[in-house]
């Protein structure tokens, strides 16, 4: 029982609808698992399961070795769970319902005080504490949806698309609180923005269909990229045929593609598996004395993996 | 008790931070006044009891405490905060118990509002305050039996206005059947005993006991009974249907 979050085969149907067919995987304490997947693959279904909102038709989920479902109070006890769209009371004001949530989770007086304060503190949130809910922004509103998460300290945290309405530098400081919460807790956040897996997530798991199809690192998501390892290359003037020709003679390289970003000059060389094509590709550049630009190699495009593992015709 | 009275004090207050308490209090009160006064002809009795006051209570919750008791989970379900509070550490039954004794407490207020009537009657002349103070706990009890009805009605929409109808449609079945509108037809052919039972169903028979100045344990059961069994199905239709 050393797993926070253990799921096994767990699985739910809307009617005809099967959202989730038989989900299995566990969460251990530093990670930060990633669902990626597009609307309606099941990623919510399968965070309420876990959260206890949703009872699955079959399979089982633990929170700290309690029972979501038959254990349920303690399991949420140990959860802190951001909703889709971060709901709250609209009537009530910020500190107001922060409040209510601490009392809620047991905290009195001067405890539950502190606690609110901290959650505060950490989402910034300050300015809006008075204001009533339904006039917050909605980046606000997510932040107190964080908040209310995050209150009790809890080992596990279940956040539904955490960044989504805001704005860049929002983003950009929630990623850095959960990545400065992930060292001791079992954090799971499902997202649409690919980037963000690169930025907060120490594994990635894509959903589609209410299936895992692919469950790893980012990094090994990324190898799965066509453009792992490719160069990208921009002369400053469009490459020469012959020398586009002879690169796409070289050993290792499977093909050119010219970048499909709008008025972008430059090409794509795309490797074969495992060859590494710097050394010949500057070889050939040096012969033809080509005036470079811009020469990177490419870690991988999470899209395209993305595009490819959702979009697959065994699906 | 802590996790439900943190639920009771935050419901309550919720009244109060929207105009739903104010309206509430105003239309209840002025409602109460004019039935009072030109129906029920308080002046013109010529007696010193708040007859006239209490007998209108049953219809006026009819369509009021409906109004109040449709948001309770329907609210919730429908801006998606249900989701929020059901996986805090909170059980169905305490979210239920919690929502129910705040919105009843608050018909409690209203209630207690009315004060000015049993005023008036004390000051023209010597009321049995005795009968009163039961009809006061018998018209509350009654309220919380429409209140515990439309709780239960508002757990499986996601419309209030759904909820609303259904419950003053079901409120409505538990007044009729202590009048005339259901016992008229059948007291010809049907034997006593089970026109008696059935208009022993009615809120109204065990109000009308009540306010004779008898608060006898069996209506008070009754009233609590209706209670347990709605907040019974309350809880269960919230547990089988909260996320749909």
């Amino acid at each position: 029982m050393t797993h926070l979050i253990e799921i096994e085969g767990i699985a739910k149907s809307f009617g005809a609808i099967e959202a989730v067919r038989g989900i299995s995987f566990t969460v251990d304490r530093g990670e930060v698992l990633g669902f990626l997947g597009p609307n309606g693959a099941g990623k919510s279904t399968t965070m309420k399961m876990i959260a206890g909102f949703l009872v699955p038709d079959a399979g089982r989920a633990t929170i700290c070795g309690h029972d979501v479902v038959s254990d349920g109070l303690e399991a949420r006890r140990r959860l802190g769970y951001l909703p889709e769209g971060a709901p709250a009371y609209p009537d009530m004001t910020a500190g107001s319902f922060l409040k209510f949530v601490a009392q809620i989770r047991g905290y009195r007086g001067a405890e539950a005080r502190a606690r609110v304060d901290a959650a505060v503190e950490r989402v910034e949130l300050g300015a809006v504490l008075r204001q009533p809910i339904e006039t917050l922004s909605k980046g606000f509103k997510r932040r107190v949806g964080l908040a209310q998460a995050l209150l009790h300290d809890p080992e596990v945290l279940i956040l539904d698309e955490p960044t989504d309405g805001l704005d860049p530098n929002q983003k950009f400081h929630v990623r850095a609180l959960i990545a400065s919460m992930a060292k001791d807790k079992a954090i799971i956040i499902s997202t649409h923005i690919l980037e963000e897996v690169d930025a907060v997530c120490t594994r990635a798991m894509v959903i589609a269909n209410g299936k895992i199809l692919a469950d790893g690192t980012p990094g090994q998501l990324e190898a799965r990229s066509r453009f792992h390892h490719a160069i990208y290359l921009r002369g400053a003037a469009p490459l020469p045929d012959a020398v586009r020709a002879e690169l796409a003679q070289l050993a290792g390289v499977q093909g050119i593609e010219d970048a499909d970003r709008f008025g972008d000059t430059g090409v794509h060389i795309l490797p074969r598996e495992g060859a590494d094509l710097i050394p010949d590709v500057r070889r050939v550049l040096e012969r033809h004395r080509v005036a470079i630009d811009e020469f990177r190699v490419e870690r991988g495009r999470l899209d395209g993996v993305f595009r490819d593992i959702t979009m697959s015709p065994e699906l | 008790m802590g996790t439900v009275g943190t639920i009771f004090r935050r419901e309550l207050a919720g009244y109060f931070t929207t105009p739903v308490a104010y309206v509430f209090i105003v239309i209840f009160l002025v409602m109460a006044g004019a039935l009072t006064f030109y129906v029920g002809g308080f002046f013109e009795r010529g007696q010193a009891d708040l007859q006239a006051f209490f007998g209108f209570h049953a219809w006026l919750y009819l369509f009021l405490i409906p109004a109040l008791s449709m948001r309770l989970w329907a609210e919730e379900r429908k801006s998606g905060t249900i989701e929020l509070f059901l996986t805090l550490p909170v059980t169905i039954p305490q979210a239920v118990i919690g929502k129910f004794l705040a919105a009843w407490a608050f018909t409690g207020i209203a209630l207690v509002l009315t004060f000015p009537f049993w005023l008036t009657v004390d000051y023209l002349g010597q009321p049995d305050n005795g009968v009163i103070l039961a009809s006061y706990v018998g018209s509350f009890l009654m309220a919380g039996g429409f209140l515990a009805i439309g709780a239960a009605v508002s757990a499986v929409t996601k419309s209030q206005v759904i909820a609303f109808v259904i419950a003053a449609a079901i409120s409505f079945l538990f007044i009729a059947t202590g009048t005339q509108i259901v016992l008229g037809p059948i007291v010809e052919w049907l034997p006593g005993r089970v026109i008696e039972a059935i208009s022993s169903l009615s809120f109204l028979t065990h109000f009308a006991s009540i306010q004779r100045g008898v608060l006898d344990l069996s209506d008070v059961v009754y009233f609590l009974s209706v209670m347990v069994l709605f907040l019974f199905a309350n809880t269960v239709l919230i547990e089988l249907k909260k996320a749909d």
